[in-house]
């Protein structure tokens, strides 16, 4: 009775008595979720266009937070710094695409996907390798100071980073719809072959899609890097996109950002407001266990186009 | 030469079927048998026993588990790390609170749980596939882990967290606990490996590893020509998580002794597919080499780093990582179909030799 109490009454009680507070929770909420799904981004980018599920992304982003705290560590000013990460991921978008995915070609779908871990490894152990596994400070001057709206406590980094994926996602859109490239992509995406036919070259598509997921990976990096040093567990948010894919759809971008923020918001109020119930710490498993009950019921995602199959 | 299958003719249906059809296969087999189970406890030394035998057959079987999933079944799963925890906390429970009962009843009864479980998260593969299904699989590897460390009952309320292997004696020879001996363990360890190797092997041949197999390739054509996907993906899940839970059991009672549910994270469900990749899908002869190859590798490359290159130990490691991760991709690169196709390869050849023409 008081184990259902807590789970079904209590719970609603306390958001009543305190809106505000509930409020700065799902505040929190939503600045965790756009986290994700800036990882879960590059995740969709990649499966649109080669339908490889790409493992590595959250790899990619602690190495793209390492490579820049590297660089920056020589005394190189932030903006070049910048520049020589991207750079660096789009050379790494072109080994990829040369030395893993070119000899895979036409392989199944499991096979790609076991690549794909087997370069997070190797991006992990490479990254450890040139610039050591301590935790590190990633500071390129994002503001941090905590502000009151309507008595909601709020922080500006939440903003910044909101403000960032928003326009990561306008910039992506754009990017889609009205360039040639960005045609390109789409085409490939909706059929490799049929692409390849009207003469859209399959490989440079490639190198464009890992190098643009590349740039949202040092995105994303730079955001989880700057809220909680660079470290090992960045690449453990790569397993937390996996939910928001589920949620969001595969193939789709908006369904990236909307998946992200349910997530965000959703584990953040079931970790307050239900997890002394449970025993804490719920956050864990909290997220998969929602795609999971949500995959039962709209296998595709919110916004995944409908799985059509035959025979 | 020596390895033709001229002259050997097959009288009797039983003889056409045999899993060894070759009689020359039939002497390598028992050579490695005997081999395994008379010389190598009598000439190891309690380092290989404890560090690289026991945790390979333990391995072995474990892939074994889940190469019926993922590699007939063709049901991606992340989850195994769950599943063998399940085993293992199952086990103990089991242990302590009837102390009485036959350790390999206990065994066998912590399979049966973790098979439960498995039957349970496997509900969603009815209605999803693929990536999405390994999403669904995680979801069971990370509330399991979180609830053998949040249930204070699943490990007796020790304050340390850890569940300790009690000592459990068989036929008046101590199996489990701090004191039994390695080369007893070993036994044990191997004697539940050939046993479930000979088993799934059985299994996957006949009717029900055909449905499973059915289902891989196409499910829409599986159910079309009357194979029912409820049962046949359930019975999936549940073997395999059977045997995954029997391996889970194994490592915590055999190989570690004692454990936290750290040993059971996602890693081990990595390690395990990793196994199945590189060893083979759908074969079981590739989870057994898969295993070896992942349990031995680490060992080569760490005293090949430190050993022979002189590297720190932490640098090693991380040189280690990246080298893993690079032959991962080498081998599913050179070998799609992993080393069970090279060993495969490798016969056809022996077969021809030495006048390939």
């Amino acid at each position: 009775m008081g184990f259902l109490n807590d789970m079904l009454v209590a719970p609603f009680l306390d958001i009543a008595s305190e809106p505000i507070f509930f409020i700065e929770v799902v505040v929190g909420g939503l600045s965790a979720g756009v986290m994700y799904s800036l990882v879960a981004l590059g995740f969709v980018l990649i499966f649109k266009a080669s339908g490889v599920f790409n493992f590595a992304q959250g790899v990619l982003a602690l190495f793209a937070a390492l490579t820049l705290v590297g660089i920056m560590e020589w005394g190189v000013p932030i903006p070049i710094a910048l520049m020589m990460t991207a750079g660096v991921m789009v050379a790494l978008a072109f080994a990829i695409e040369r030395l893993v995915l070119r000899p895979l070609v036409n392989q199944e779908h499991i096979i790609l996907f076991m690549s794909t871990i087997g370069l997070a490894f190797f991006l992990e152990g490479l990254g450890d390798t040139l610039w050591g596994s301590n935790v590190k400070r990633l500071d390129i001057g994002i503001p941090d100071s905590p502000f009151e709206v309507g008595g909601v406590l709020m922080n500006e980094f939440e903003l910044v980073a909101a403000a960032t994926a928003a326009s990561l996602v306008a910039v992506l859109a754009v990017f889609f719809h009205y360039t040639r490239i960005g045609r390109a992509l789409r085409a490939v995406a909706d059929d490799h072959q049929a692409a390849l036919s009207v003469g859209i070259p399959l490989k440079t598509i490639w190198i464009i899609v890992w190098s643009v997921a590349g740039i949202v990976a040092l995105v994303a990096g730079i955001m989880w890097g700057s809220k909680s040093g660079v470290q090992f567990s960045l690449s453990l948010i790569a397993l937390k996109a996996l939910p928001v894919l589920i949620l969001g759809g595969f193939t789709s971008v908006p369904g990236a950002i909307v998946g992200g923020l349910i997530i965000g918001v959703g584990e953040k109020i079931a970790e307050i407001y239900w997890g002394p119930a449970l025993g804490g710490a719920i956050e864990g498993w909290f997220a998969y266990m929602l795609a999971l009950v949500f995959l039962v019921f709209r296998p595709q995602g919110l916004f995944g186009e409908r799985i059509i199959e035959r025979v | 030469m020596i390895y033709r299958e001229a002259g050997q003719f097959k009288t009797s249906y039983g003889a056409d079927q045999a899993i060894f059809p070759i009689a020359q296969d039939r002497v390598f087999i028992a050579a490695v048998l005997i081999v395994a189970f008379v010389v190598v406890p009598l000439v190891a030394n309690d380092y290989w026993i404890n560090a690289i035998l026991i945790p390979f057959l333990v391995y072995a079987l474990a892939a074994i588990g889940l190469n019926i999933l993922t590699g007939y079944a063709g049901q991606l799963s992340l989850g195994t790390g769950g599943f063998m925890a399940v085993g293992a906390y199952a086990s103990y429970k089991l242990t302590t609170g009837f102390p009485e009962l036959n350790i390999i009843v206990v065994f066998v009864l912590s399979g049966g749980f973790a098979a439960a479980v498995g039957v349970f998260f496997g509900l969603p593969s009815l209605r999803i596939k693929g990536f999405y299904l390994a999403v669904a699989t995680l979801a069971s590897q990370f509330f399991l882990i979180w609830l053998f460390n949040r249930v204070a009952w699943f490990y007796n309320y020790n304050p340390s967290g850890t569940i300790d292997a009690p000592p459990r004696e068989m036929f008046g020879v101590l199996i489990t606990g701090a004191l039994a001996t390695p080369e007893v363990k070993y036994l044990t360890a191997l004697s539940m490996l050939v046993l479930f190797a000979v088993l799934v092997k059985n299994l996957v041949r006949g009717r029900i590893g055909r449905a499973w197999m059915a289902i891989r390739d196409m499910d829409i054509a599986a159910e079309i020509i009357g194979i029912r996907p409820l049962q046949t993906k359930l019975l999936a899940f549940a073997v395999s998580s059977f045997v995954c839970g029997i391996a889970g059991a194994e490592l915590f009672m055999l190989h570690f002794g004692s454990v936290e549910t750290i040993a059971f994270d996602i890693n081990l469900s990595f390690l395990v597919l990793f196994m199945i990749i590189i060893g083979g899908l759908g074969s079981v002869m590739g989870s057994i080499l898969g295993a070896a190859f992942i349990v031995l590798m680490p060992i080569l490359l760490t005293n090949l780093f430190v050993g022979v290159f002189g590297m720190q130990a932490v640098d090693a490691k991380h040189a280690e990582i990246m080298v893993f991760g690079g032959l991962i991709i080498f081998f599913l690169i050179v070998e799609p179909h992993g080393l069970a196709r090279l060993w495969q390869i490798a016969k056809e050849k022996l077969r021809l030799w030495p006048f390939p023409h």
